[in-house]
Protein backbone atom coordinates (compact mmCIF):
# COMPACT_ATOMS: atom_id res chain seq x y z
CA UNK A 1 0.00 0.00 0.00
CA UNK A 2 0.79 3.63 -0.08
CA UNK A 3 3.26 5.90 -1.70
CA UNK A 4 0.41 8.39 -1.95
CA UNK A 5 1.05 10.08 1.37
CA UNK A 6 -1.22 7.66 3.18
CA UNK A 7 -2.31 8.62 6.68
CA UNK A 8 -4.55 6.92 9.13
CA UNK A 9 -7.70 8.26 10.75
CA UNK A 10 -9.61 7.62 13.95
CA UNK A 11 -13.29 8.26 13.43
CA UNK A 12 -16.60 8.18 15.24
CA UNK A 13 -19.43 6.79 13.14
CA UNK A 14 -23.10 7.25 13.84
CA UNK A 15 -24.78 4.60 11.76
CA UNK A 16 -28.48 3.94 11.25
CA UNK A 17 -29.41 0.49 12.54
CA UNK A 18 -32.81 -0.97 11.75
CA UNK A 19 -33.68 -4.64 12.00
CA UNK A 20 -36.25 -4.62 9.19
CA UNK A 21 -39.00 -2.59 7.61
CA UNK A 22 -41.41 -3.23 10.46
CA UNK A 23 -39.26 -2.03 13.32
CA UNK A 24 -38.09 1.42 14.25
CA UNK A 25 -34.42 2.19 13.83
CA UNK A 26 -31.91 4.37 15.62
CA UNK A 27 -28.43 5.79 15.22
CA UNK A 28 -25.72 3.64 16.78
CA UNK A 29 -22.25 4.98 17.60
CA UNK A 30 -19.11 3.07 16.59
CA UNK A 31 -15.44 3.99 16.81
CA UNK A 32 -13.03 2.94 14.09
CA UNK A 33 -9.29 3.48 14.24
CA UNK A 34 -6.32 3.17 11.92
CA UNK A 35 -8.42 3.84 8.82
CA UNK A 36 -6.17 4.48 5.82
CA UNK A 37 -6.90 7.62 3.84
CA UNK A 38 -6.49 5.46 0.71
CA UNK A 39 -9.50 3.35 1.65
CA UNK A 40 -12.88 3.89 0.07
CA UNK A 41 -15.83 4.67 2.30
CA UNK A 42 -17.17 1.16 1.78
CA UNK A 43 -13.81 -0.40 2.68
CA UNK A 44 -13.98 1.53 5.92
CA UNK A 45 -17.35 -0.14 6.50
CA UNK A 46 -15.77 -3.53 5.70
CA UNK A 47 -13.22 -2.88 8.44
CA UNK A 48 -15.97 -1.93 10.88
CA UNK A 49 -18.05 -4.98 9.96
CA UNK A 50 -15.08 -7.31 10.43
CA UNK A 51 -14.60 -5.85 13.86
CA UNK A 52 -18.30 -6.30 14.67
CA UNK A 53 -18.22 -9.92 13.47
CA UNK A 54 -15.13 -10.64 15.58
CA UNK A 55 -16.94 -9.22 18.58
CA UNK A 56 -19.86 -11.55 17.86
CA UNK A 57 -22.12 -8.66 16.87
CA UNK A 58 -24.42 -8.21 13.88
CA UNK A 59 -22.58 -6.56 10.95
CA UNK A 60 -24.11 -3.46 9.34
CA UNK A 61 -26.11 -4.19 6.18
CA UNK A 62 -25.38 -1.91 3.23
CA UNK A 63 -25.81 -2.19 -0.53
CA UNK A 64 -22.87 -2.41 -2.92
CA UNK A 65 -21.86 -4.32 -6.00
CA UNK A 66 -19.41 -3.00 -8.58
CA UNK A 67 -17.50 -0.66 -6.26
CA UNK A 68 -16.41 1.38 -9.25
CA UNK A 69 -19.27 3.80 -9.65
CA UNK A 70 -21.22 2.08 -12.40
CA UNK A 71 -23.89 -0.13 -10.85
CA UNK A 72 -25.67 2.39 -8.62
CA UNK A 73 -26.12 -0.02 -5.71
CA UNK A 74 -24.17 1.84 -3.02
CA UNK A 75 -26.46 4.26 -1.25
CA UNK A 76 -25.32 6.04 1.88
CA UNK A 77 -26.49 9.42 3.11
CA UNK A 78 -23.30 10.77 4.66
CA UNK A 79 -23.31 13.87 6.88
CA UNK A 80 -26.49 15.14 5.30
CA UNK A 81 -25.59 14.43 1.66
CA UNK A 82 -26.18 11.42 -0.57
CA UNK A 83 -22.87 9.77 -1.54
CA UNK A 84 -21.06 12.11 0.87
CA UNK A 85 -19.26 15.42 0.53
CA UNK A 86 -17.73 15.05 -2.95
CA UNK A 87 -19.53 16.01 -6.13
CA UNK A 88 -19.88 13.56 -9.02
CA UNK A 89 -18.97 10.40 -7.14
CA UNK A 90 -20.82 7.44 -5.68
CA UNK A 91 -20.23 6.24 -2.11
CA UNK A 92 -17.94 3.48 -3.37
CA UNK A 93 -15.75 6.08 -5.10
CA UNK A 94 -15.56 8.29 -2.03
CA UNK A 95 -12.20 8.04 -0.34
CA UNK A 96 -11.38 8.47 3.31
CA UNK A 97 -8.96 11.27 2.42
CA UNK A 98 -12.10 13.42 2.15
CA UNK A 99 -12.34 13.22 5.96
CA UNK A 100 -10.20 14.47 8.83
CA UNK A 101 -8.82 12.62 11.81
CA UNK A 102 -11.29 12.77 14.69
CA UNK A 103 -14.34 13.45 12.47
CA UNK A 104 -17.78 12.28 13.46
CA UNK A 105 -19.64 10.92 10.43
CA UNK A 106 -23.38 10.28 10.40
CA UNK A 107 -24.50 7.62 7.93
CA UNK A 108 -28.18 7.14 7.13
CA UNK A 109 -30.12 5.22 4.47
CA UNK A 110 -31.94 6.97 1.58
CA UNK A 111 -35.14 8.26 3.14
CA UNK A 112 -38.24 7.99 0.99
CA UNK A 113 -41.64 6.42 1.45
CA UNK A 114 -41.02 4.67 -1.88
CA UNK A 115 -37.66 3.24 -0.69
CA UNK A 116 -38.55 1.22 2.42
CA UNK A 117 -35.63 0.18 4.59
CA UNK A 118 -34.80 -3.52 4.21
CA UNK A 119 -32.18 -3.51 6.92
CA UNK A 120 -29.83 -0.86 8.35
CA UNK A 121 -28.56 1.15 5.37
CA UNK A 122 -30.05 -1.04 2.64
CA UNK A 123 -33.28 0.20 1.07
CA UNK A 124 -35.62 -1.40 -1.46
CA UNK A 125 -35.41 0.59 -4.71
CA UNK A 126 -37.70 -1.63 -6.78
CA UNK A 127 -40.01 1.37 -7.18
CA UNK A 128 -37.50 2.48 -9.84
CA UNK A 129 -37.80 -0.91 -11.58
CA UNK A 130 -41.58 -0.57 -11.69
CA UNK A 131 -41.26 2.91 -13.23
CA UNK A 132 -38.94 1.51 -15.91
CA UNK A 133 -41.29 -1.41 -16.55
CA UNK A 134 -44.20 0.98 -17.03
CA UNK A 135 -42.64 2.62 -20.10
CA UNK A 136 -38.86 2.63 -20.30
CA UNK A 137 -38.63 0.39 -23.35
CA UNK A 138 -38.79 0.53 -27.15
CA UNK A 139 -40.37 -1.84 -29.62
CA UNK A 140 -37.92 -3.64 -31.88
CA UNK A 141 -38.68 -5.56 -35.04
CA UNK A 142 -37.71 -9.20 -35.12
CA UNK A 143 -35.39 -10.49 -37.81
CA UNK A 144 -31.87 -9.50 -38.65
CA UNK A 145 -30.23 -6.62 -36.85
CA UNK A 146 -30.49 -3.41 -38.89
CA UNK A 147 -27.43 -1.60 -40.10
CA UNK A 148 -26.43 0.78 -37.34
CA UNK A 149 -26.32 3.83 -39.59
CA UNK A 150 -29.71 3.27 -41.24
CA UNK A 151 -31.27 5.97 -39.11
CA UNK A 152 -29.32 9.18 -39.01
CA UNK A 153 -29.23 10.90 -35.63
CA UNK A 154 -27.81 14.40 -35.12
CA UNK A 155 -24.69 14.29 -32.99
CA UNK A 156 -26.13 16.72 -30.41
CA UNK A 157 -29.22 14.55 -29.91
CA UNK A 158 -27.11 11.44 -29.62
CA UNK A 159 -24.92 13.17 -27.03
CA UNK A 160 -27.89 14.38 -24.98
CA UNK A 161 -29.47 10.92 -25.09
CA UNK A 162 -26.19 9.35 -24.07
CA UNK A 163 -25.73 11.78 -21.18
CA UNK A 164 -29.25 11.00 -19.96
CA UNK A 165 -28.55 7.28 -20.28
CA UNK A 166 -25.58 7.69 -17.93
CA UNK A 167 -28.05 7.55 -15.01
CA UNK A 168 -27.23 4.49 -12.90
CA UNK A 169 -30.52 4.49 -10.99
CA UNK A 170 -28.84 4.98 -7.62
CA UNK A 171 -31.63 7.12 -6.17
CA UNK A 172 -29.38 9.86 -4.79
CA UNK A 173 -31.64 12.40 -6.48
CA UNK A 174 -34.59 11.20 -4.40
CA UNK A 175 -32.46 11.11 -1.27
CA UNK A 176 -31.16 14.64 -1.82
CA UNK A 177 -34.50 16.24 -2.68
CA UNK A 178 -36.31 17.92 0.18
CA UNK A 179 -39.53 16.68 -1.44
CA UNK A 180 -38.31 13.14 -2.06
CA UNK A 181 -38.98 13.65 -5.77
CA UNK A 182 -37.80 11.15 -8.37
CA UNK A 183 -38.08 13.58 -11.27
CA UNK A 184 -34.38 13.56 -12.18
CA UNK A 185 -34.29 9.79 -12.49
CA UNK A 186 -37.57 9.50 -14.38
CA UNK A 187 -36.70 12.40 -16.66
CA UNK A 188 -33.35 10.82 -17.53
CA UNK A 189 -35.12 7.59 -18.46
CA UNK A 190 -37.78 9.43 -20.48
CA UNK A 191 -35.18 11.62 -22.20
CA UNK A 192 -32.79 8.91 -23.29
CA UNK A 193 -35.60 7.45 -25.42
CA UNK A 194 -37.52 10.63 -26.31
CA UNK A 195 -34.41 12.09 -27.95
CA UNK A 196 -33.95 9.22 -30.37
CA UNK A 197 -36.09 8.21 -33.37
CA UNK A 198 -36.27 4.66 -32.00
CA UNK A 199 -38.15 6.02 -29.00
CA UNK A 200 -40.81 7.89 -30.95
CA UNK A 201 -43.48 5.20 -31.46
CA UNK A 202 -44.18 4.93 -27.72
CA UNK A 203 -43.22 8.50 -26.82
CA UNK A 204 -46.66 9.69 -25.74
CA UNK A 205 -47.77 6.72 -23.68
CA UNK A 206 -44.29 6.32 -22.21
CA UNK A 207 -44.12 9.65 -20.44
CA UNK A 208 -47.72 9.40 -19.20
CA UNK A 209 -47.23 5.90 -17.86
CA UNK A 210 -43.88 6.55 -16.25
CA UNK A 211 -45.06 9.75 -14.54
CA UNK A 212 -48.24 7.95 -13.45
CA UNK A 213 -46.20 5.14 -11.93
CA UNK A 214 -43.84 7.65 -10.29
CA UNK A 215 -46.80 9.34 -8.60
CA UNK A 216 -48.30 6.03 -7.56
CA UNK A 217 -45.09 5.02 -5.82
CA UNK A 218 -45.46 8.05 -3.56
CA UNK A 219 -42.49 10.17 -4.65
CA UNK A 220 -42.86 13.91 -3.99
CA UNK A 221 -43.11 16.82 -6.43
CA UNK A 222 -40.26 18.71 -7.99
CA UNK A 223 -39.92 22.29 -6.75
CA UNK A 224 -36.87 22.98 -8.91
CA UNK A 225 -34.40 23.43 -6.05
CA UNK A 226 -31.72 21.73 -8.14
CA UNK A 227 -30.47 19.60 -5.22
CA UNK A 228 -30.78 16.43 -7.34
CA UNK A 229 -28.57 17.75 -10.13
CA UNK A 230 -25.98 18.96 -7.62
CA UNK A 231 -25.81 15.57 -5.90
CA UNK A 232 -26.19 13.22 -8.88
CA UNK A 233 -22.99 11.17 -9.25
CA UNK A 234 -23.49 11.09 -13.03
CA UNK A 235 -24.18 14.79 -13.55
CA UNK A 236 -27.69 14.27 -14.96
CA UNK A 237 -28.96 17.72 -15.97
CA UNK A 238 -32.14 19.53 -14.94
CA UNK A 239 -32.70 20.04 -18.66
CA UNK A 240 -34.04 16.50 -18.64
CA UNK A 241 -36.74 17.46 -16.13
CA UNK A 242 -37.83 20.35 -18.35
CA UNK A 243 -37.87 17.97 -21.32
CA UNK A 244 -40.07 15.55 -19.40
CA UNK A 245 -42.42 18.38 -18.38
CA UNK A 246 -42.65 19.32 -22.07
CA UNK A 247 -43.22 15.74 -23.16
CA UNK A 248 -45.81 15.33 -20.46
CA UNK A 249 -47.72 18.48 -21.39
CA UNK A 250 -47.67 17.56 -25.08
CA UNK A 251 -48.77 13.99 -24.50
CA UNK A 252 -51.49 14.70 -21.97
CA UNK A 253 -53.03 17.19 -24.38
CA UNK A 254 -53.01 14.91 -27.41
CA UNK A 255 -52.80 11.28 -26.33
CA UNK A 256 -55.91 9.20 -27.00
CA UNK A 257 -55.98 5.79 -25.38
CA UNK A 258 -56.91 3.06 -27.84
CA UNK B 1 -56.62 5.40 -10.96
CA UNK B 2 -56.07 6.50 -14.49
CA UNK B 3 -52.44 7.15 -15.18
CA UNK B 4 -53.24 9.79 -17.77
CA UNK B 5 -54.91 12.34 -15.54
CA UNK B 6 -53.39 15.76 -15.98
CA UNK B 7 -54.71 17.56 -12.93
CA UNK B 8 -54.09 14.56 -10.67
CA UNK B 9 -50.49 14.16 -11.76
CA UNK B 10 -47.68 15.95 -9.98
CA UNK B 11 -46.42 17.45 -13.23
CA UNK B 12 -49.88 18.73 -14.16
CA UNK B 13 -50.12 20.47 -10.80
CA UNK B 14 -46.67 21.94 -11.22
CA UNK B 15 -47.63 23.31 -14.62
CA UNK B 16 -50.65 25.00 -13.03
CA UNK B 17 -48.35 26.39 -10.30
CA UNK B 18 -46.06 27.84 -12.97
CA UNK B 19 -48.85 29.33 -15.08
CA UNK B 20 -50.64 30.95 -12.15
CA UNK B 21 -47.28 32.17 -10.81
CA UNK B 22 -46.46 33.89 -14.09
CA UNK B 23 -49.95 35.36 -14.18
CA UNK B 24 -49.46 36.82 -10.70
CA UNK B 25 -46.09 38.17 -11.82
CA UNK B 26 -47.77 39.99 -14.71
CA UNK B 27 -50.03 41.67 -12.18
CA UNK B 28 -46.98 42.84 -10.23
CA UNK B 29 -45.73 44.65 -13.33
CA UNK B 30 -48.91 46.72 -13.47
CA UNK B 31 -49.02 47.23 -9.71
CA UNK B 32 -45.45 48.46 -9.40
CA UNK B 33 -45.72 50.69 -12.47
CA UNK B 34 -48.84 52.40 -11.25
CA UNK B 35 -47.61 52.83 -7.70
CA UNK B 36 -44.36 54.32 -8.96
CA UNK B 37 -46.45 57.37 -9.99
CA UNK B 38 -46.01 58.51 -6.39
CA UNK B 39 -42.36 59.19 -7.21
CA UNK B 40 -43.47 62.10 -9.44
CA UNK B 41 -43.91 63.76 -6.06
CA UNK B 42 -46.86 65.81 -7.32
CA UNK B 43 -48.95 65.44 -4.20
CA UNK B 44 -50.44 62.22 -5.51
CA UNK B 45 -52.27 63.78 -8.48
CA UNK B 46 -51.05 61.35 -11.16
CA UNK B 47 -51.10 58.43 -8.73
CA UNK B 48 -54.71 59.05 -7.70
CA UNK B 49 -55.74 59.42 -11.34
CA UNK B 50 -54.24 56.00 -12.05
CA UNK B 51 -55.78 54.45 -8.96
CA UNK B 52 -59.17 55.87 -9.87
CA UNK B 53 -58.93 54.42 -13.38
CA UNK B 54 -58.07 51.01 -11.92
CA UNK B 55 -60.94 51.16 -9.45
CA UNK B 56 -63.60 51.89 -12.07
CA UNK B 57 -62.49 50.39 -15.39
CA UNK B 58 -64.72 47.36 -16.13
CA UNK B 59 -61.93 45.38 -17.84
CA UNK B 60 -59.73 45.82 -14.78
CA UNK B 61 -62.65 44.67 -12.61
CA UNK B 62 -62.91 41.42 -14.60
CA UNK B 63 -59.14 40.94 -14.47
CA UNK B 64 -59.32 41.45 -10.72
CA UNK B 65 -61.63 38.45 -10.38
CA UNK B 66 -59.21 36.44 -12.51
CA UNK B 67 -56.41 37.59 -10.27
CA UNK B 68 -58.10 36.31 -7.15
CA UNK B 69 -58.92 33.00 -8.85
CA UNK B 70 -55.29 32.69 -9.97
CA UNK B 71 -54.10 33.40 -6.46
CA UNK B 72 -56.49 30.83 -5.00
CA UNK B 73 -55.39 28.20 -7.53
CA UNK B 74 -51.74 28.95 -6.75
CA UNK B 75 -52.34 28.56 -3.02
CA UNK B 76 -54.51 25.47 -3.39
CA UNK B 77 -51.99 23.67 -5.60
CA UNK B 78 -49.18 24.64 -3.23
CA UNK B 79 -51.06 23.08 -0.33
CA UNK B 80 -51.82 19.86 -2.21
CA UNK B 81 -48.23 19.54 -3.43
CA UNK B 82 -46.75 20.29 -0.01
CA UNK B 83 -48.94 17.70 1.68
CA UNK B 84 -47.84 15.06 -0.83
CA UNK B 85 -44.21 16.07 -0.38
CA UNK B 86 -44.45 15.71 3.38
CA UNK B 87 -45.77 12.19 2.94
CA UNK B 88 -42.92 11.32 0.58
CA UNK B 89 -40.45 11.25 3.49
CA UNK B 90 -42.16 9.98 6.63
CA UNK B 91 -38.88 9.31 8.49
CA UNK B 92 -36.74 12.44 8.45
CA UNK B 93 -32.96 12.58 8.25
CA UNK B 94 -31.03 13.10 11.49
CA UNK B 95 -28.49 15.29 9.67
CA UNK B 96 -29.14 17.36 6.55
CA UNK B 97 -26.95 19.79 4.65
CA UNK B 98 -29.25 21.48 2.18
CA UNK B 99 -26.96 24.46 1.65
CA UNK B 100 -24.44 22.15 0.01
CA UNK B 101 -26.73 21.55 -2.94
CA UNK B 102 -29.37 24.29 -3.19
CA UNK B 103 -30.31 27.84 -2.24
CA UNK B 104 -32.17 28.32 1.04
CA UNK B 105 -34.96 30.32 -0.58
CA UNK B 106 -35.59 27.65 -3.21
CA UNK B 107 -36.25 25.26 -0.33
CA UNK B 108 -38.41 27.79 1.56
CA UNK B 109 -41.08 28.69 -0.99
CA UNK B 110 -43.84 27.47 1.33
CA UNK B 111 -42.71 29.62 4.23
CA UNK B 112 -42.09 32.63 1.99
CA UNK B 113 -45.49 32.13 0.36
CA UNK B 114 -47.20 31.91 3.76
CA UNK B 115 -45.51 35.13 4.87
CA UNK B 116 -46.74 36.73 1.65
CA UNK B 117 -50.27 35.55 2.32
CA UNK B 118 -50.22 37.03 5.83
CA UNK B 119 -48.82 40.23 4.40
CA UNK B 120 -51.54 40.25 1.78
CA UNK B 121 -54.25 40.19 4.47
CA UNK B 122 -52.76 43.33 6.04
CA UNK B 123 -52.15 44.90 2.64
CA UNK B 124 -55.68 44.34 1.36
CA UNK B 125 -57.26 45.65 4.55
CA UNK B 126 -55.02 48.74 4.27
CA UNK B 127 -55.86 49.63 0.69
CA UNK B 128 -58.14 47.30 -1.20
CA UNK B 129 -60.99 47.28 1.33
CA UNK B 130 -61.18 51.10 1.76
CA UNK B 131 -61.13 51.53 -2.05
CA UNK B 132 -63.98 49.03 -2.47
CA UNK B 133 -66.02 50.69 0.26
CA UNK B 134 -65.61 54.05 -1.48
CA UNK B 135 -66.54 52.62 -4.90
CA UNK B 136 -69.73 51.09 -3.53
CA UNK B 137 -70.61 54.32 -1.73
CA UNK B 138 -69.96 56.24 -5.00
CA UNK B 139 -67.45 58.42 -3.24
CA UNK B 140 -64.05 59.43 -4.55
CA UNK B 141 -61.29 57.83 -2.58
CA UNK B 142 -57.95 59.53 -1.96
CA UNK B 143 -55.70 56.48 -2.10
CA UNK B 144 -52.61 58.64 -1.91
CA UNK B 145 -53.74 60.12 1.40
CA UNK B 146 -54.49 56.59 2.60
CA UNK B 147 -50.96 55.55 1.68
CA UNK B 148 -49.40 58.44 3.58
CA UNK B 149 -51.57 57.64 6.57
CA UNK B 150 -50.59 53.94 6.64
CA UNK B 151 -46.91 54.62 6.03
CA UNK B 152 -46.71 57.18 8.80
CA UNK B 153 -46.81 54.27 11.26
CA UNK B 154 -43.52 52.50 11.83
CA UNK B 155 -45.13 49.09 12.43
CA UNK B 156 -46.85 49.13 9.05
CA UNK B 157 -43.55 50.10 7.42
CA UNK B 158 -41.92 47.15 9.22
CA UNK B 159 -44.64 44.74 8.08
CA UNK B 160 -44.29 45.99 4.50
CA UNK B 161 -40.53 45.46 4.61
CA UNK B 162 -41.02 41.84 5.69
CA UNK B 163 -43.61 41.44 2.92
CA UNK B 164 -41.34 42.92 0.25
CA UNK B 165 -38.32 40.86 1.28
CA UNK B 166 -40.43 37.67 1.24
CA UNK B 167 -41.69 38.65 -2.20
CA UNK B 168 -38.15 39.24 -3.45
CA UNK B 169 -36.92 35.77 -2.45
CA UNK B 170 -40.16 34.12 -3.56
CA UNK B 171 -39.68 35.70 -6.99
CA UNK B 172 -35.95 34.96 -7.19
CA UNK B 173 -36.79 31.28 -7.21
CA UNK B 174 -40.33 31.40 -8.56
CA UNK B 175 -39.67 33.33 -11.76
CA UNK B 176 -37.07 30.87 -13.10
CA UNK B 177 -38.82 27.89 -11.58
CA UNK B 178 -42.08 28.62 -13.43
CA UNK B 179 -40.30 28.36 -16.79
CA UNK B 180 -38.65 25.10 -15.80
CA UNK B 181 -42.02 23.63 -14.72
CA UNK B 182 -43.50 24.63 -18.06
CA UNK B 183 -40.70 22.75 -19.77
CA UNK B 184 -38.90 25.84 -21.00
CA UNK B 185 -35.21 25.12 -20.54
CA UNK B 186 -32.86 25.87 -23.38
CA UNK B 187 -29.13 26.45 -23.52
CA UNK B 188 -29.70 29.74 -25.31
CA UNK B 189 -32.65 31.13 -23.36
CA UNK B 190 -32.36 29.80 -19.81
CA UNK B 191 -29.46 32.13 -18.91
CA UNK B 192 -31.54 35.05 -20.25
CA UNK B 193 -34.59 33.94 -18.24
CA UNK B 194 -32.43 33.64 -15.13
CA UNK B 195 -30.98 37.12 -15.65
CA UNK B 196 -34.36 38.72 -16.32
CA UNK B 197 -35.86 36.89 -13.33
CA UNK B 198 -33.17 38.08 -10.96
CA UNK B 199 -33.27 41.65 -12.26
CA UNK B 200 -37.07 41.70 -12.13
CA UNK B 201 -37.18 40.41 -8.54
CA UNK B 202 -34.67 42.94 -7.31
CA UNK B 203 -35.97 45.99 -9.22
CA UNK B 204 -39.65 45.37 -8.43
CA UNK B 205 -38.99 44.75 -4.75
CA UNK B 206 -36.64 47.73 -4.45
CA UNK B 207 -39.35 49.96 -5.91
CA UNK B 208 -42.01 48.51 -3.60
CA UNK B 209 -39.71 48.92 -0.61
CA UNK B 210 -38.98 52.52 -1.53
CA UNK B 211 -42.69 53.45 -1.30
CA UNK B 212 -43.26 53.03 2.45
CA UNK B 213 -39.72 54.19 3.24
CA UNK B 214 -39.86 57.46 1.25
CA UNK B 215 -43.27 58.25 2.71
CA UNK B 216 -42.25 57.43 6.25
CA UNK B 217 -39.21 59.69 6.01
CA UNK B 218 -41.26 62.46 4.45
CA UNK B 219 -39.53 62.45 1.06
CA UNK B 220 -42.85 62.12 -0.77
CA UNK B 221 -45.19 64.97 0.06
S1 LIG C 1 -30.42 10.77 -11.90
FE1 LIG C 1 -28.38 10.68 -10.91
S2 LIG C 1 -28.87 10.58 -8.72
FE2 LIG C 1 -30.76 10.06 -9.79
S3 LIG C 1 -30.77 7.84 -9.97
FE3 LIG C 1 -29.81 8.62 -11.85
S4 LIG C 1 -27.63 8.64 -11.40
FE4 LIG C 1 -28.64 8.45 -9.41
S1 LIG D 1 -21.11 -0.09 -5.68
FE1 LIG D 1 -21.59 0.14 -7.79
S2 LIG D 1 -21.81 2.27 -7.96
FE2 LIG D 1 -21.11 2.07 -5.91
Amino acid sequence: MSGSGEKTLNLTLKVWRQKNGNTKGNLETHKVSGISTDMSFLEMFDVLNEKLINEGKEPIAFDHDCREGICGMCSMYINGRPHGPKQGVTTCQLHMRSFKDGDTITVEPWRSVAFPVIKDLAVDRSAFDRIIASGGFVSVNTGNAKDANNILIPKDDADDAFNAAACIGCGACVAACKNGSAMLFVSAKVSQLALLPQGLPEAKSRVLNMVGQMDEEGFGNCTNTGACEAECPKGISLENIARMNREYLKSSLTYVKK
Amino acid sequence: MSKENFSKSTIGKKIIMGLTGLFLISFLVIHVTLNSFIFFNDGGVSFNAGADFMAHNPIIRILEIGLFLGLLAHIYMALVLTLKNNKARPVKYAVTNGNANSKWYSRSMGILGSLLLLFLVVHLSNFWVPTKVAVFAHETHDTFAGMKEVFSKWYFVAIYMVGVISLCYHLLHGFKSAFQSLGINHKKYTPIIAFVGNAFSIVVCALFAAMPLTMFFGLIK
